[in-house]
């Protein structure tokens, strides 16, 4: 039995760095400090879902191959495509991105990743107008005032709130854990009240207040790091938070921007935006002018409903805006754990952070048009490879519909809905369970990722079965361009 | 008294059973259930007389799709809908991306009927349905 120190977690963009793992013949048996999904990933792993073999697709049906079959077959339908996409790349190494890089200058395609359907809008907004960020560290030691909007770490990102906000012990700003267990046990007595009250034999019971009101709470004048959400249904989140601002669908622009006319003393001529009290607005102004150090974390909330980058936009704008007033950072909560990674290899081999053309021979960048799921919308591209990633369960009815009427690759640890429908499927090995690699966590920092086990037998890394692809596809071209 | 059909808000999103059950693999049955439900106001189902746990039909301009209505502990969202990520919400999501490649995932109007006789399509049917493979 050997205990593994220090492991990066391979799941979200938090790239938790705390895990230790106790391995016992080669397998992982037990996980510590992770959180339910890190758990699920680490153990899950050599689950009986995983794929072995390689596989083709012969009269409709996936049947085993041999690797250098699938190559064969993979490298064929690329050399041969005319504007085939390259799709995926979130959760696996820089190292393997920069291969696909590679490989989709050699075919002329559309390398995508999936921050495309994420955070994309995130990514327009910021190169529209800049964004003044940090690293999670400066959130940790000194943030006292931290905002989620339209974002459900507990959900997505399960330990963010520990490792880097509120929960967390930083050198200059203290947990705020005990503080809110004392006030769950409040809110479990409040609700017995509320039973025993309902069980009384009394007509009208007296109403019993509610645990956040609309009105700012009494909480958010205590010392200490404060908690805020925005959103627009309760999450579990919201439930811890100081104070919880349910804002209406698809309004979130107009709340933005009611926040900035205030932070510059401007007077609002409504009584309520998006659902919310002009008084209320105004105190939350106070409370963030008032902070030392502000944070606003933004999530696809934000990105994926009406306004999409104008959205980041605003809240960039808002966070400018604070910064005249005292200090604010902003950040996106990265998805998948290395989309960050995928941004910043593709930035600098070719200049663009995703949705990169090379059909011309160059790179072109035109969200709108050179993204893939509008190129599927178009029913331009004629094959695709993915890797690392499941767009027949995430991307839109209509685009899946032409990515599955082509020749498709997949590259995948796991038989998921993608490979499901693939002509080519490679298994490949867990990137940061069984080999290593680097992985950007969402605030930019690179992590190395560890090689804790081996992978099954004959199974390759993606960026061993990507080398032997480029490898095969060049040669194939070669002898095209020889026979021309 | 109870309504036929009702118009809400829908969303979709992260679990943290998503997100578990997709880590233990697309064809787990963790992933199966934790992304074939929706999530519904209290208030919403009694008005369409669903009970919790039973199926119901999601329509968009963009397709439908059955899925079990479960109650939103965290209420009041009245008005609103929850789909987890998964292909079947995707099977009723929007795809306009208005010029800059993200689609509206978010905020798109639907409408919910009860379907207590209709079943949930597993993963491999409800491909099989939309894309024929
Ligand atoms: S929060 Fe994210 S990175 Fe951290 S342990 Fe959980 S899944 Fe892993």
């Amino acid at each position: 039995m050997t205990i593994v120190k220090s492991v990066t977690c391979p799941v979200c963009g938090c790239l938790c760095d705390d895990i230790e793992l106790v391995v016992e013949d080669g397998k992982v048996e037990e996980v510590k400090n992770g959180c339910a999904i890190c758990e699920s990933k680490f153990i899950g792993y050599r689950g009986e879902h995983r794929v072995l073999k390689p596989k083709i697709r012969q009269n409709g049906k996936l049947v085993d191959t041999t690797l250098q079959e699938a190559v064969k077959k993979s490298a064929e339908i690329l050399a041969n495509a005319n504007y085939p996409i390259l799709y995926g790349w979130s959760s696996t190494s820089c190292e393997a991105q920069r291969v696909g890089v590679e490989l989709a200058e050699e075919v002329g395609g559309v390398l995508d990743n999936t921050a495309v359907v994420c955070h994309g809008p995130s990514i327009l907004g910021i190169q529209e107008v800049g964004i003044p960020s940090c690293t999670l560290g400066q959130v940790r030691h000194r943030a006292d005032l931290v905002i989620y909007w339209g974002c459900d770490p507990w959900s997505a990102h399960p330990r963010h709130v520990e490792r880097y906000t509120t929960f967390a012990e930083g050198r200059f700003e203290g947990s705020e854990w005990k503080g809110y267990l004392q006030k769950f046990k409040a809110a479990a007595g409040r609700k017995k009240i509320k039973r025993v009250m309902k069980q009384a034999p009394v007509k009208n019971p007296p109403s019993i207040e509610p645990v956040t009101p609309s009105e700012p709470p009494q909480k958010m004048k205590k010392d200490g790091r404060k908690l805020i959400v925005v959103d627009v249904r309760r999450t579990m989140t919201a439930e811890v938070a100081d104070y919880f601002i349910q804002v209406e669908p698809n309004k979130d622009y107009e709340l933005m921007e009611a926040l900035r006319a205030l932070v510059r003393d401007q007077e609002l001529d409504v009584n309520s935006v998006a659902g919310i009290s002009v008084e209320c607005l105004e105190e939350l102004v106070d409370i963030m002018i008032g902070c030392n150090f502000g944070i606003i974390f933004f999530g696809l909330g934000l990105t994926m409903s009406a306004g999409k980058f104008r959205n980041i936009d605003v809240a960039i704008s808002l966070t400018r805006d604070l910064n005249m007033r005292t200090k604010f950072a902003i950040m996106p909560m990265r998805g998948h754990f290395n989309v960050t990674g995928s941004n910043t290899v593709f930035t600098w081999q070719t200049g663009y952070p995703f949705g990169v053309d090379f059909s011309l021979g160059y790179p072109r960048y035109n969200p709108g048009e050179t993204t893939s799921v509008d190129v599927l919308l178009r029913r331009e591209s004629d094959a695709a490879l993915v890797i690392a990633s499941d767009p027949v369960a995430n991307f839109p009815k209509k685009a899946v519909q032409h990515l599955v009427k082509n020749p498709l690759i997949v590259i995948d640890p796991h038989m998921n809905a993608t490979s499901l429908m693939a002509d080519v499927v490679f298994p490949s090995a867990f990137v940061g369970i069984e080999v290593g690699g680097t992985a950007y966590r969402m605030d930019h920092v690179p992590l190395p990722l560890k090689k804790v086990v081996d992978p099954p037998e004959g199974v390759l890394s993606d960026k061993e079965i990507l080398n032997r692809i480029l490898e095969e596809t060049r040669k194939i071209k070669l002898k095209q361009v020889e026979a021309a | 008294m109870v309504q036929q059909k009702l118009r809400v808000i829908l969303l979709t999103g992260r679990t943290i059973e998503q997100g578990v059950g997709k880590e233990r693999g697309k064809a787990s049955q963790e992933y199966f259930e934790s992304v074939s439900m929706c999530y519904m106001d209290p208030e919403d189902m009694k008005k369409l007389g669903v009970r919790n746990n039973t199926n119901i039909l999601v329509t968009t301009k963009y397709g439908s799709v059955v899925v079990k209505a479960v109650k939103y502990r965290r209420a009041p969202h009245t008005g609103m809908i929850y789909i987890p990520y998964g292909p079947w919400a995707n099977a009723i999501c929007s795809h306009e991306t208005d010029s800059i490649g993200m689609p509206t995932f978010k905020g798109i109007p639907a409408q919910v009927a009860p379907a207590q006789n209709k079943p949930v399509l597993n993963m491999e049917e409800l491909l099989k349905i939309e894309f024929g493979k």
